[in-house]
């Protein structure tokens, strides 16, 4: 078992004004583990998220990245254009609306090639290759690799934005709401490729849902926020099966049974 | 294998008015390689509760469950995580699966997971399923929509894809008719013979006489009356 976390987030803070969005929050990520972050609308969920993926300011706190190069950084102490290396290779992000994570004007196997390209691939033939192999892991049929993203259904986007995000073999994933605004049968197919895909490339996670259902079956560990502070931690199945904190007892028991 | 000393646990109840209950209280016990011991007691006595703890699903309030040297009240969770996937097993009551995912590869997961081949891994699954009487046809099919003595079967294949040395078994014999009820019974047979250290809960009275070795009634771990 390794001994260095892959991500270390340490006493992380960001506030909207006087409003705190998220506080003081600490947690390591080992590798090949998944975690979620549950909570509700306003809890801070999403705000933690997009501050740890560099996509907004902290205003405290640190997050430590295991590079394959020189070991654990702090990310927020990295130059632009470093960060934005580490975006396009070891990091993906993957957004609510598909619409957030594509291009909509580029064609499917545009949208899959171009994080390939961002990274140095040249030669067309083969990234044409890794995308139609790519489009074919996620179950979009490879016939359509030069159709526009905006002729697909709402779960055939999700599943290209995975796609797209996962070509560069990422290490860590971001993912937030990834099945909301889905159908109910569309989800489970796509928790079912999720899941397949962290066990098959070993990549750790970190969902933002509100479902609990969702965390249950792809998260080992679990994080439940209110009000911007981390409320309780810990297993999965011991944060919904045996809560300890009065909030997420309400959580647990507001769900409706299925 | 399994050892477990002093152990209690309270479930407080934030939203009704911080109600603490009380519902186990210097439980012990410690179970060998190769030994089955079924855990007793009247319903709501604390089996599943005290199986929950080992599992490390239920929080303990203090005590220690030490399992192949890791106490899983003070371990973390990825420690925790990996001694579900290498060491200890559970086969629960209720099959919890992703829909949609074939009853085959169900069964494969637990050791696609510590890193067999898809082909291995379903080559064992097919043989538990084959043994279970799970008809062939129905290993492309989700389980959901299987029957619950078939879901059962499936559940009992999973947790004996991979050869746990440590295994909990909450009533594996319950729902099954008498030729499968055999099946499992060899199953646990094997696993006693290849060194594994296993709890159950069995209401099945002749399964637990036949393939346990000792009995723990579990209601004498419950707290004194007066607090």
């Amino acid at each position: 078992m390794t001994d260095t976390p892959l991500l270390s987030v340490v006493g992380l803070t960001r506030r909207y004004g006087a409003h705190l969005a998220c506080g003081d929050v600490s947690f390591d990520l080992w590798p090949g583990e998944v975690m979620g972050i549950v909570g509700e609308s306003g809890s801070g969920k999403t705000t933690l998220l997009r501050c740890i993926a560099g996509q907004l300011a902290p205003e405290a706190g640190r997050v430590m990245f295991d590079t394959r190069a020189d070991g654990p950084r702090d990310v927020l102490r990295m130059s632009e254009p470093e960060r934005r290396m580490l975006s396009r290779t070891d990091w993906a992000f993957v957004h609510q609306h598909a619409r957030d994570g594509l291009r909509m004007g580029v064609s499917a196997g545009g949208n899959v090639g171009e994080r390939l390209m961002a990274v140095g691939a040249r030669n067309y033939a083969t990234i044409r290759r890794s995308a139609e192999d790519w489009l074919t892991r996620v179950e979009i049929d490879p016939a359509r690799i030069d159709d526009r993203p905006t002729t697909f259904s709402g779960g055939m986007q999700q599943r290209l934005q995975i796609a797209r995000n996962l070509v560069t073999g990422p290490r860590l994933v971001f993912m937030d709401e990834p099945t909301g605004g889905l159908d109910v049968s569309v989800q489970a197919r796509l928790l079912d490729l999720l899941r397949g895909l962290v066990r098959d490339m070993g990549l750790s996670a970190i969902i933002v849902t509100h479902d609990l259902a969702v965390v249950r079956l792809l998260a080992d560990r679990l994080m439940v926020m209110k009000a911007g502070r981390v409320v309780e931690a810990g297993l999965t199945d011991q944060v919904l099966d045996d809560p300890q904190d009065a909030y997420t007892q309400l959580l647990v028991s507001s769900v409706l049974q299925v | 294998m399994i050892e477990i000393e002093n152990l209690s646990k309270t479930f407080t109840l934030h939203n009704q008015g911080g109600a603490v209950l009380r519902v186990m209280e210097g439980a012990a016990l410690r179970v060998a390689p190769g030994e089955c011991v079924a855990l007793t007691g009247a319903s709501g006595a604390g089996k599943s509760t005290l199986m929950r703890m080992i599992y490390g699903n239920y929080r303990a309030a203090s005590g220690r469950i030490r399992i192949g040297g890791l106490d899983i009240v003070q371990a973390a969770p990825r420690e925790v995580i990996r001694l579900r996937r290498e060491t200890l097993g559970y086969v629960s009551q209720f099959l919890r699966v992703l829909p949609r995912v074939p009853t085959l590869d169900v069964v494969a997961e637990p050791l696609r997971a510590l890193g067999a081949s898809q082909d291995a891994a379903r080559d064992r699954a097919a043989e538990l399923l084959k043994r279970l009487n799970i008809p062939a046809p129905l290993w492309q099919l989700s389980p959901t929509t299987f029957s619950g003595g078939e879901q059962q079967r499936v559940n009992i294949a999973r947790g004996f894809a991979h050869p746990f040395p440590a295994l909990l078994l909450d009533e594996p014999t319950a729902s099954l008719d008498a030729a499968n009820r055999a099946v499992v019974l060899s199953l646990i047979d094997e696993a006693k013979a290849r060194g594994a250290a296993i709890i159950g809960i069995f209401h099945d009275e002749a399964a637990r006489a036949r393939v346990c070795d000792r009995e723990i009634d579990v209601s004498a771990f419950a707290p004194k009356a007066a607090a």
